[in-house]
């Protein structure tokens, strides 16, 4: 239907003014056949603009795009042939049960009566819904909603998929869960556009990233490329006895790099390049006899990765979990 | 580093291969036609009266407390005796009881704007007024439960018609193809306007003057003649005047043929309108 392609993605300069303010501010996107690409930002970046106009629900102002191979614009209905949406607010209907909203999306998709019902019973034991089947979706937790939400997405296994914000507001159990089943979906071929908050589910994920602010893309590049630009993660270490800092920053000073000592007398933290060698620097402090209170070792956080790119911290208001532990 | 603790076992184990497992390999299937699409989203818009039965409340209850109200109140001053108003207020009732559960279609499509599901609907490759076509016609069960009532009620309380049975309901169809047509202003409003209140209020606050200022409760020659005069063009005095000649056996073709003119230009005005600005959102 679509040809050899090797693109799923094709998008230059895209724009999408809503009056005054410019959501979507000259986007280009290229992204493989196959692959999990993940869009990284704050809130009202332009993630969702973009998503919504590749996905043909919103038209762009200028700029053209192309999903595998159909124009958003002119061959739109080709485009809503071949992707799924899972949109930020769950996209299933609340006052429907589980089991009608995919036998709903079936008879959409063109299935017979009996092979829609067939299709939703399958889907509903696969993701783990079967018992909350004949449930109203209102009912449901967010997990299960978003659960829900992906297998509609399948009911005919789309060539591209589009993600926006599959986990935000999830617990970390059903934020697994989705990752797990996103894993799933990418192995059999999907290819997954998907839009997020948080460095680390793009990093889980995605083979390559796209970094956007203010509706441009200011970074793109795999995620070890993205971190490594970024300088790679901290080590946070706080002592039981604040007057054994000194040593203790001594020994991490030998072990990394960049030692600092926090405004809390019995914290510090080094710039750590791989969790082994951080792992080893533990070890260390434990072999020379320093009591530890507690570590750990993060990844750099949305904040870092922003204030890296463009010298000022993300503006979503992320909280820093090393900050908040310490007070 | 995420590795789900073990005793995540309800879904985490059969996760990867039943999921995959679940991928469908068969062929993509043909897209639905048109009228597959609509009759689809009709079933969902009935399954939404099924699993909330109470919304049917207001679609049963206005018509109950309408026609005892009229007929109760006004039937001595105005005819004489109620079981003679009531021959003369019931089909005015029955457009009136009807008409009003319109609103409800621009109610519901400005909630449904809201929520999520109406992007995956318009990220589908369907017919795009599917949607919109469907939820009309899936309330089309409000405008004939509304319909039944009124007539029920009416039999109660005495009422006779002189046309017979067969133009009851025939006086019913007619109405619920007008309510189709009407319900698209709605539509349209329930996407022009912010919420849902703002579209009841307005909603309402047409039909109001519409309904009262027409045939339905007074004969118009006893109106100022400004008055008489808006009575007489008004498109609502048509519908009650083609009820009263079914149910009365005194039809006449020509109130019959403006009805459904009415409704045709209504409808095709206001349903390529609601369209065009469902795509637009």
């Amino acid at each position: 239907m679509t040809g050899s392609h090797e693109l799923a993605i094709e998008a230059e300069g895209l724009v999408k003014s809503f009056g005054d303010t410019t959501a979507v501010d000259g986007v280009d996107l290229t992204v493989r056949k196959g692959a999990v690409y993940g869009m990284l930002g704050p809130n009202g970046a332009g993630k969702t603009t973009t998503i919504r106009m590749l996905a043909t629900l919103l038209r762009p102002d200028s700029g053209t795009a192309r999903v595998l191979g159909h124009d958003i614009v002119t061959e739109a209905d080709a485009v809503r042939g071949v992707v799924s949406l899972t949109g930020q607010l769950a996209s299933v209907d609340e006052d429907l049960t589980g089991r009608e909203n995919l036998i709903l999306i079936g008879r959409l998709m063109g299935l017979t009566r009996s092979d829609a019902k067939g299709r939703a019973d399958d889907l509903l034991d696969a993701f783990g819904l079967a018992e909350a089947s004949g449930r109203l979706v209102k009912n449901y937790s967010g997990g299960m909603r978003r659960r829900l939400d992906l297998s509609a997405s399948i009911v005919v296994t789309p060539e591209l998929m589009f993600l926006d914000e599959p986990t935000t507001g999830l617990d970390p159990r059903s934020r697994n869960q989705v990752w797990g089943i996103i894993r799933a979906l990418a192995e059999e071929g999907t290819t997954i556009l998907l839009c997020t908050q948080y460095l680390d589910e793009a990093d889980q994920l995605a083979e390559g990233i796209a970094v956007i602010d203010h509706g441009k893309v200011i970074a793109e590049g795999t995620p070890s490329q993205l971190k490594a630009s970024v300088g790679s993660g901290t080590l946070h270490v706080r002592l039981l006895q604040p007057e054994q800092r000194t040593d203790a920053a001594e020994i991490l000073g030998r072990e990394l790099s960049a030692v600092k000592l926090e405004s809390d007398p019995a914290s510090l933290s080094a710039i750590c390049d791989d969790a082994d060698r951080g792992a080893e620097a533990i070890a260390e402090l434990a072999r020379r006899g320093i009591a530890i209170a507690g570590f750990t070792l993060g990844q750099p956080s949305l904040d870092e990765v922003f204030l890296a790119l463009t010298g000022r911290p993300a503006e979503s208001d992320e909280s820093n979990p090393e900050e908040v532990e310490a007070a | 580093m995420s590795d789900a603790p073990a005793t995540d076992s309800t879904f985490e184990g059969l996760e990867e291969q039943s999921i995959r497992k679940a991928l469908s390999s068969s062929p993509r299937p043909a897209r639905p036609s048109a009228v597959s699409a609509v009759l689809t989203f009709g079933w969902r818009g009935i399954l939404k009266i099924k699993h909330v039965p109470e919304q049917l409340i207001d679609a049963t209850m206005t018509p109950v407390l309408f026609t005892l109200m009229f007929t109760y109140m006004y039937g001595g001053a105005i005819s004489g005796s109620t079981s003679e108003y009531l021959t003369f207020i019931l089909p005015g009732i029955l457009m009136m009881s009807v008409l009003f559960t319109t609103v409800y279609s621009g109610v519901a499509l400005n909630t449904d704007l809201t929520k999520g599901v109406v992007d995956r609907f318009r990220s589908l490759p369907i017919w795009r007024p599917a949607p919109l076509v469907g939820a009309v016609v899936g309330d089309s069960v409000r405008y004939l439960v509304a319909g039944t009532v009124v007539i029920i009620v009416g039999t109660i309380l005495g009422y006779r018609p002189g046309g017979g049975w067969d133009g009851v309901l025939a006086a019913l169809a007619l109405t619920i193809v007008f309510a189709f047509a009407l319900a698209w202003v709605f539509t349209t409003l329930g996407l022009i306007m912010r919420s849902p209140n703002a579209v009841m209020n307005t909603g309402f606050m047409a039909l109001f003057p519409l309904t009262f200022l027409s045939n339905a409760f007074v004969p118009p020659e006893t109106l100022p003649s400004g008055l008489e005069a808006f009575v007489e063009i008004n498109p609502i005095s048509f519908v009650v005047t083609a009820n009263r000649g079914l149910m009365d056996g005194t039809t006449q073709a020509g109130d019959i043929f403006v009805v459904l003119a009415t409704a045709v230009i209504l409808t095709a005005v206001f349903v390529p309108l609601t369209s065009w600005l469902y795509r637009k959102k």
